[in-house]
């Protein structure tokens, strides 16, 4: 009788133990502010990056009301695998998925190929020799970056258009009345060269912080051995940054597949279809479904080389920055081949940077487009007045109260989404450098660059279907402006959070453990300490997000209503109806203010984007 | 009020096993030193102590309150347990001048404005910066530094103080320096404190006790004279001591008086000491102190013939190496001596300095 009481209270006395254990953890856990941030991050994060995947799978499956009939026997909502088998194995799958899916892998093959070159080859200029004017290269190399990528193919059209689609001549036609082949105007071949033209900047800046990594000792301690200078660079600097070229390979891979605006002007025309503009067709033909496939096989594509490179390289990668110190870096001499150097650079920076713009601006001077003589110069789709014998009637940008509501939409969005979207990366970048080594870093972390992997285009499909009715405590958002925010912050997400993270890290823990020690709360540390710290480091995620805003069209072109129409929807419509002069005027317009804000953020704030990009 | 007792701390890194069954007590007013090569696990007892790190299994009591209860999941944060923290790398807040530093916990804790400044002011005066009042950190020297953390953790007044080798990123004058500083800061201010070094020279200058680690465990926990003296076994005597002391093998024989210790050092007779009966001999490890051994250079009764190897001059002492029976042996000199290399001489020692360790376990076995 005793032993059983005694067992009895025993076990009370553990399960009481037990009790109060789970209920201290489960105390711990609510009144911890950094838990706290912690699962209100993951919840939001799933909602807005997993739920609008999840949901675009699961549409696929579902036979939507108008398909019934081509389903016999089917009922609409049910699960079907119709619209897979359509895709990948029906009489048009060669048409509308392998055709191309071939097409956007051959392109993003080739692009990032020559951008790895172009822009490895610009970034070891800059970084490793004693080329002069490097300020001045090093602000140029970056310009085609501020205009959006398909900007470039504009300018292509401009000069090599032929007469044979319809339309006026280019400029080479003009000027060599030599009528350029289909092959040079359209397709393949422009499309890989204006996208080249776009993303070497993006392996530039992955490129040059990698060498700028390099302890300039190895190259010395080389030197000292015999070495010359080819064996220097082939057999200690090629080594070193080899994992951040492949890793550079494949991040503009994994940009390059998914890019609409390029294909979009230089291969509709000769029906040269990508997955991207193949997508956004069917967006329009309303087969959302067959669109959704697209975008999860373009997702998949993109996740699929970013895991290989974090398998393959990931562990190597390391000692990319081996002694990242970089305090000293020993500047190789050109010698002969100086002003060689100087010349072929500031051949390609006119060609990638100043033509693009000069063409852009002069055609928004010509009254009639084709016609290349000095009477045909006018300053009308600047600030004529309206005229109806001219573009039927439209006014000058700085004249059409309709542009002006465009660039304060366009202003108002770049400004709140950048904002939102650095405050969200530095709570997030807190988040993942506090938590490094814990699940909940790592699950914020790789939660927050899934958007990265989401072609834009894809990624507002999913919103607009998402968010034209209203959810779960959130009203319908379709055609407000908050949508926009929305899907920019979440889009933008991966940069500002790579930001963010690379400027808590410089935050030693240390400095907030002695607030703990002397009783500062979570938001006490937070305001007093770590916000006041990463306040340098603010501007460049600021700044990185800022660009992609301003020039951002694949992202907002479905979700865009008459209300908040941005300045680059405004040019897309103008280009698609035809009036190419008011396209470039406000192309012209939002390159110098991307422009203008790169230039004073770099004098003021010694911003520096590369930190978002790199990492 | 302020006694520091540790229970049972088990803690662990993923599956690395850090602190392995820690247990300590920490006298009201005591000066302990955590000591130990690097890594051993000394740095996050201290930080186990001020709440910083949540062990897997024990307690920590601080007075007569239970702060850390791994059983209950229950944890004190740091800001209630009435202590503060030096850091090694000192954990200046950069944007914050000398002022704001050492106020803001004050600041915290909403004490008036004008107490803040006297409170500051007077931390400053005693660690003799208060010129610097107004300067951020990066204006300051390394030393300055080093006197502005230990104003922060000295301004509230905590009963128990922590510090995390705080010495460590000085040059060994101003190290030196700020030894002495310590010593009379921990008798001014009568707090507990515990402090973690790898330096035996600061822990055996500081301390009224060293707690000594190895590999997550503690040791040894005593004076720093008997830690000294009595090392418990062969690491803590190895760990101890500039110069190393001295090992050389020998045998423990049974004899009629007790046992019967047999070495290059000769023959030596511990009375009222017992072998273990099932045990003839015994590989043994004896340990004798450089500065144990007295030097002769003419011949005397009951001095042990050997050579010199070679001399060390340094100052202050003279290092003397001897070869005896193959095996070296150093000895230390105060002043500064002469010898030829290989010159004949005869040395001495008492046996009560020589402490015999189990050549297996590395126990201390005792002392002759």
């Amino acid at each position: 009788m005793e032993k059983l009481e005694t067992g009895l209270s025993k076990g009370r006395r553990e399960l009481d133990g037990k009790m109060t254990r789970l209920k201290n953890r489960f105390m711990r856990l609510v009144t911890d502010p950094y838990s706290v941030a912690t699962v209100i991050a993951i919840v939001v994060l799933v909602y807005l990056i997993v739920v609008p995947l999840w949901e675009m799978l699961s549409a696929t499956f579902k036979l939507s009301p108008q398909d019934v009939r081509s389903v016999p026997g089917a009922i609409a909502g049910e699960f079907t695998p119709y619209y897979w088998k359509k895709i990948f194995n029906s009489s048009i799958s060669e048409a509308i998925f392998y055709g191309p899916l071939k097409n956007s892998l051959f392109i993003s093959l080739m692009v990032s190929m020559l951008s790895i070159i172009l822009g490895g080859l610009m970034a070891w200029l800059v970084t490793r020799t004693d080329i002069p004017y490097k300020k001045f290269f090093s602000f140029m190399i970056i310009v085609p970056y501020m205009l959006p990528s398909w900007s470039k193919s504009l300018a292509w059209l401009t000069i090599f258009k032929n007469d044979r689609i319809g339309g006026y001549p280019g400029v080479f036609q003009y000027l060599f009345n030599i009528n350029p082949p289909n092959e040079i105007s359209y397709g393949v071949v422009p499309i890989i060269i204006t996208a080249t033209l776009h993303y070497y900047v993006f392996t530039y800046l992955l490129m040059s912080s990698a060498l700028s990594s390099i302890n300039g000792d190895m190259e010395e301690m080389a030197e000292i051995t015999g070495a010359n200078r080819y064996t220097i660079l082939s057999k200690i600097v090629f080594p070193l940054v080899l994992p951040a070229i492949l890793s550079a390979f494949i991040l503009t891979f994994s940009k390059a597949v998914g890019t609409f605006g390029i294909p979009a002007f230089l291969g509709l025309k000769v029906k040269y279809y990508t997955i991207s503009t193949m997508l956004r067709a069917n967006i329009r033909n309303r087969l959302t479904e067959q669109a959704y496939i697209l975008g999860i096989s373009l997702i998949s594509i993109a996740s699929f080389t970013v895991y290989i490179n974090q398998k393959a390289i990931g562990a190597r990668k390391s000692y990319a920055t081996i002694g990242g110190k970089g305090v000293r870096k020993n500047k190789i001499r050109l010698g002969k081949y100086r002003i060689s150097a100087v010349i072929i650079l500031s051949i390609f920076i006119f060609i990638a940077a100043v033509i693009p713009l000069f063409i852009l601006l002069m055609q928004s001077f010509m009254l009639k487009d084709g016609i290349y003589s000095l009477n045909n110069i006018t300053t009308h789709y600047w600030f004529g007045k309206s005229n109806n014998l001219i573009a039927e009637g439209e006014p000058g940008i700085f004249k059409n109260p309709l542009i002006w509501k465009s660039i304060y939409n366009t202003l108002k969005l770049a400004f709140t989404a950048s904002i939102a979207a650095t405050i969200t990366g530095t709570i997030l970048g807190y988040i993942v450098s506090r938590g490094r080594g814990k699940i909940s870093g790592k699950i914020v972390e790789q939660l927050s660059f899934i958007p990265f992997l989401i072609p834009s285009i894809a990624f507002s499909a999913i919103y607009l279907s998402m968010f034209s009715k209203p959810r779960l405590f959130i009203p319908t958002l379709y055609g407000t402006f908050t949508l926009l925010v929305l899907v920019s912050v979440v889009k933008y997400l991966p940069f500002a959070v790579r930001s963010g993270t690379s400027n808590m890290l410089q935050i030693g823990y240390e400095l907030e453990e002695a607030a703990m020690v002397e009783g500062a709360s979570w938001v006490k540390r937070f305001t007093s300490i770590v916000l006041p710290l990463a306040k340098k480091g603010f501007l460049s995620g600021f700044l990185l997000v800022f660009i992609s805003a301003m020039k951002e069209l694949d992202l907002l072109m479905l979700l865009v209503t008459p209300d908040t129409r941005t300045l680059t929807a405004l040019t897309f419509s103008y280009t698609d109806t035809g009036y190419h002069q008011f396209a470039d005027a406000i192309m012209t317009v939002i390159a110098a203010i991307i422009i203008t804000v790169y230039f004073i953020s770099l004098k003021v704030g010694d911003a520096d984007i590369t930190k978002g990009i790199g990492g | 009020m302020s006694k520091v007792i540790l229970k049972g701390i088990n803690k662990y890194y993923g599956k690395v096993h850090v602190l392995k069954d820690v247990d300590l007590v920490v006298e009201e007013g005591d000066f302990l030193t955590l000591l130990g090569p690097s890594g051993c696990g000394k740095t996050t007892t201290l930080r186990v102590v001020a709440g910083l790190e949540t062990p897997e299994k024990g307690q920590v009591i601080i007075g007569d309150e239970i702060v850390t209860n791994a059983d209950k999941s229950f944890y004190t944060p740091p800001s209630q347990r009435g202590l503060n923290f030096v850091f090694q790398s000192y954990a200046l807040w950069p944007h914050m001048t000398v002022y704001e530093n050492v106020s803001f916990g004050l600041k915290v804790k909403k004490f008036p404005k004008k107490e803040i400044r006297f409170k500051v002011e007077d931390a400053l005066e005693r660690l003799q910066i208060r010129e610097y009042i107004d300067r951020y950190p990066s204006e300051l020297s390394g030393g300055q530094q080093q006197r502005v953390t230990i104003a922060r953790a000295i301004v509230s007044q905590p009963k128990l103080l922590l510090l995390d080798e705080p010495l460590s990123n000085l040059d060994a004058k101003l190290r030196v320096e700020m030894r002495a500083e310590l010593k009379r800061l921990h008798q001014e201010l009568k707090t507990t404190i515990i402090y973690v070094t790898h330096d035996q020279v600061e822990a055996l200058t500081l301390s009224t006790k060293i707690a000594i680690f190895f590999e997550g465990k503690i040791v040894q926990v005593d004076t720093a004279n008997n830690i000294y003296n009595y090392p418990v076994d062969v690491r803590v005597a190895d760990f101890i001591g500039n110069p190393k002391i001295n090992f050389i093998d020998g045998l423990l024989v049974k004899d009629r008086d007790g046992v019967k210790v047999v070495s290059p050092l000769g023959e030596m007779i511990a009375e009222n000491k017992k072998c273990e009966d099932s045990l003839e001999k015994k590989e043994v490890t004896l340990a004798l102190r450089p500065e144990h051994i007295f030097i002769s250079d003419e011949f005397k009764e009951n001095y042990l013939e050997c050579q010199v190897y070679s001399v060390l001059p340094a100052g202050s002492e003279t290092l003397i190496q001897f070869k005896v029976q193959d095996k070296f042996i150093i000895a230390k000199v105060i002043g500064q001596v002469k010898f030829e290399l290989d010159q004949k001489v005869w040395i001495f020692f008492v046996k009560e300095s020589i402490n015999v360790y189990d050549k297996v376990t590395g126990q201390l076995l005792f002392n002759v």
